[in-house]
């Protein structure tokens, strides 16, 4: 593997620093990303839509699939060999790209301007003085259901825990539809459409997220040991075999029309539409009990920023400038439904499901993942852990008290505020 | 006509260096250089901004004497002794026992058994992944099936998502792919055992178990012990079937977490864990090392007690 690996960059360094010295005449940017299921958007809308307005930079799309994106962009920027424009993930993984000076500082950039301060949070140094990527946009947790088998079943949407569980157990006893489609053989879905999906609702959002930054609640505490407690409630009611299913495989169990409730992050819109032939809709986490304050996770997930190396850094510039106009605003949310926009234009919304998760927005309090910010800088790495207990909480291999136990411990070897 | 040279440079044999020099310039170039450079930057730490610093054992004592660091390590220790115990006891004497039917006297279709078990070897381990879990899939494979046809469907069970069963199941689906090497192998050093010490046997009254046995077993067993290290140095260089299956956190519970693995979460890092190039030459030096102290054993403990005959 480190033979192979070292080899490779050495000998990739040496092609594209050739590369790159043809290239520099006129200004053309590349793209790094990991959305490489977005790229007819970019190729067929985004990048003309610029073009419009700046025919003379000639913008590639060049993206990488989602799990090789962090450390094929490592070793691409430690070669020197990165795109101009990167994809950047939230929190620490971007903020480690600007520490090591891979990235530039936008504070000063035209049109940062158009944009709150939670959405840039998720680019900036812990003391807020550099902005080092333009905020793209923001998914949205919650459940998708198939309207048909609703209907079928009798039941409608469920808006507390209790009514949700009644819901379930319905479906299971009186039909053969799948009640849950969710498989735990990733591991990622049970911590992000389990965990951070019906958490908020029980630590109050932002409120329970920031007490465990600052050290004053504990991820130990009751509000996360019920989180667990209601996750594994979810086993009998997910499918069969779901300990070695994937997330295609729930996909296409959903899409086929065999699963009733898909724990869902709003990006599966895109894929639903063109997949699923049925009618379907969404609803937010029901909350533990009736007339309960709703939180939803509106977790800030994409971002652009320009590489520190790059030889194209004005057209680089005025692509990002571009970005923070309503016009990328509007082609952006509209041709990729789930990504919402995180500029304040005010941007119509045209796809039913995807108006329905941001409509969450007026009617719950919104927050981020609990892991991302500043938590999981330590080892054990506390994202790694959550994936790890949330899926043995859903197979039944680890109670509730003691998944909770366990982030909790692991948070409290390395986090001062914790110890 | 003879030129006489005389002195240092004329008795060099010149002809043996210029022959080695391809070989060794590549293997240094692409393998020493590489090795020794990551054995020397897991003395290093790095700091946040990137920039690197000697450290000396550090990096080791944290993953040798940190409780979480040593428990990742040893759990990804004994997983890669799992999945080299399945090939050993599983690849190799079905390998053997294969390159023994196929070297049957009275074989018909004997190549093209040999090419469909070598065939698997050849393909992508992306493909070997993808199709074995559509055939272990419960919800879509056929296994259950198959099962349900041979009354055993009780027995179904997601073996690839069970802590209990995911690493041996993986370690069958590399022995799948793997097992035609060593019956490829094996096969060519029963094709060398000459007709003439059968035949003496035969003609001494010996059956076909006694010649397998008495005559071929300990001709071919020099082939078996290297086969059995390649098996050794293959299985803790193993990543790819894990990663294509389980992904880079080898789930459930770091259940199927074997050295390659580690490796690859530690220098690249993985989701919110940021890669460290120095813990992950750490890593990498270990798996060097626990490769090289079974190299040495073979090399000293067994290869020099094989007993070769001439044939």
């Amino acid at each position: 593997m480190m033979k192979k690996l070292i080899s490779t960059t050495a000998l990739t360094g040496v092609v594209v620093g050739l590369g790159m010295s043809a290239a520099v005449a006129d200004a053309s940017l590349t793209i790094e990303s990991w959305r490489n299921d977005d790229a007819d958007i970019w190729n067929e809308k985004i990048i003309p839509a610029f073009n419009k307005v700046h025919p003379d930079i000639k913008v590639t799309f060049a993206p990488t699939p989602p799990a090789d994106y962090n450390a094929g962009l490592n070793a691409k920027l430690a070669g020197g060999t990165a795109g101009d424009l990167i994809t950047c993930r939230p929190f620490d993984a971007s903020l480690d790209l600007y520490n090591k000076g891979h990235l530039t500082d936008l504070g000063s950039l035209d049109g940062m301007d158009n944009f709150s301060d939670v959405a840039k949070s998720a680019w900036q140094t812990d003391d807020g003085k550099a902005t080092f990527c333009l905020p793209m946009a923001s998914v949205i947790h919650g459940f998708i259901y198939n309207k048909e088998i609703f209907e079928e079943v009798g039941i409608d949407v469920p808006k507390t825990i209790p009514e949700f569980m009644d819901a379930v157990k319905k479906i299971k006893d009186e039909t053969r539809y799948v009640p849950i489609a969710m498989g735990t053989a990733d591991q990622w879905e049970a911590a992000t459409m389990g965990y951070q999906n019906v958490g908020p609702n029980f630590w109050k959002g932002e409120e329970g997220r920031k007490a465990v930054i600052d050290g004053k609640e504990k991820l130990s505490d009751d509000a996360y040991v019920k989180t667990f407690e209601h996750l594994a409630q979810w086993k009998d009611y997910m499918g069969n075999g779901y300990k070695a299913q994937k997330y295609p495989d729930t996909q296409n169990l959903f899409t086929l029309g065999r699963a009733a409730i898909y724990p869902a992050g709003s990006w599966d819109i895109t894929t639903f539409n063109s997949q699923a032939d049925f009618k379907f809709g969404a609803f937010p986490p029901p909350v533990p009990a009736n007339g309960d304050e709703c939180y939803i996770s509106d977790h800030t997930d994409i971002a652009l920023g320009i590489n520190a190396a790059s030889p194209n850094k004005e057209a680089a510039e005025k692509f990002l400038s571009w970005m923070a106009t309503s016009e990328f605003a509007e082609i952006y949310s509209n041709s990729l439904p789930g990504f919402f926009s995180l500029s304040n234009h005010k941007v119509e919304v045209q796809d039913p499901v995807a108006q329905e998760f941001v409509s969450w927005r007026d009617s719950c309090k919104s927050t981020i993942r609990n892991s991302y910010q500043i938590l999981s800088r330590g080892t054990p790495n506390l994202e790694n852990e959550l994936w790890n207990v949330s899926a043995q909480v859903l197979n039944g291999t680890m109670s509730p008290e003691d998944a909770a136990a366990k982030t909790q411990d692991g948070l409290a070897k390395w986090y001062k505020p914790q110890m | 006509m003879k030129t006489t040279q005389t002195g240092w440079l004329g008795r060099f044999p010149w002809h043996i260096a210029v022959f080695l020099a391809p070989a060794v310039l590549i293997y240094t170039l692409f393998m020493i250089y590489p090795l020794l450079d990551s054995i020397r930057l897991s003395f290093f730490t790095a700091d946040d901004s990137g920039a690197i610093s000697y450290a000396g054992f550090a990096n080791y004592v944290t993953i040798l004497g940190d409780p979480e660091w040593r428990a990742s390590f040893l759990n990804a220790l004994y997983n890669n002794l799992v999945f080299f115990l399945v090939h050993m006891l599983v690849q190799n004497p079905v390998g053997l026992l294969l390159a023994a039917l196929l070297s049957l006297p009275r074989l018909r279709l004997r190549s093209t058994y040999r090419t469909l078990i070598f065939m698997p070897t050849m393909l992508s381990v992306v493909i070997i992944g993808f199709v074995w879990q559509l055939i272990l899939s419960p919800l879509w494979g056929i296994s259950e099936t198959l099962l349900y046809y041979v009354g055993l469907v009780d027995w179904f069970e997601p073996w690839l998502g069970q802590e209990n069963t995911a690493l041996v199941t993986l370690s069958l689906i590399s022995v799948w792919q793997f097992v035609g090497i060593p019956m490829i192998l094996i096969y060519a050093a029963l094709l060398l055992i000459p007709e003439d010490l059968t035949e003496a046997a035969e003609i001494d009254g010996a059956n076909h178990w006694h010649i397998f046995w008495h005559i071929k077993l300990p001709l071919i067993l020099p082939t078996i012990a290297m086969v059995s290290i390649l098996t050794f140095i293959a299985n803790f260089n193993a990543f790819d079937l894990i990663y294509a299956v389980k992904g880079a956190l080898a789930g459930p519970n770091f259940s199927t977490d074997i050295m390659g693995t580690l490796f690859y979460r530690t220098f690249f890092g993985f989701q919110l864990q940021l890669g460290s190039p120095t813990m992950g030459a750490t890593v990498a030096t270990l798996m060097f090392l626990v490769i090289l102290v079974g190299v040495l054993f073979y090399l000293f403990g067994v290869q020099r007690r094989l007993r070769r005959y001439a044939m």
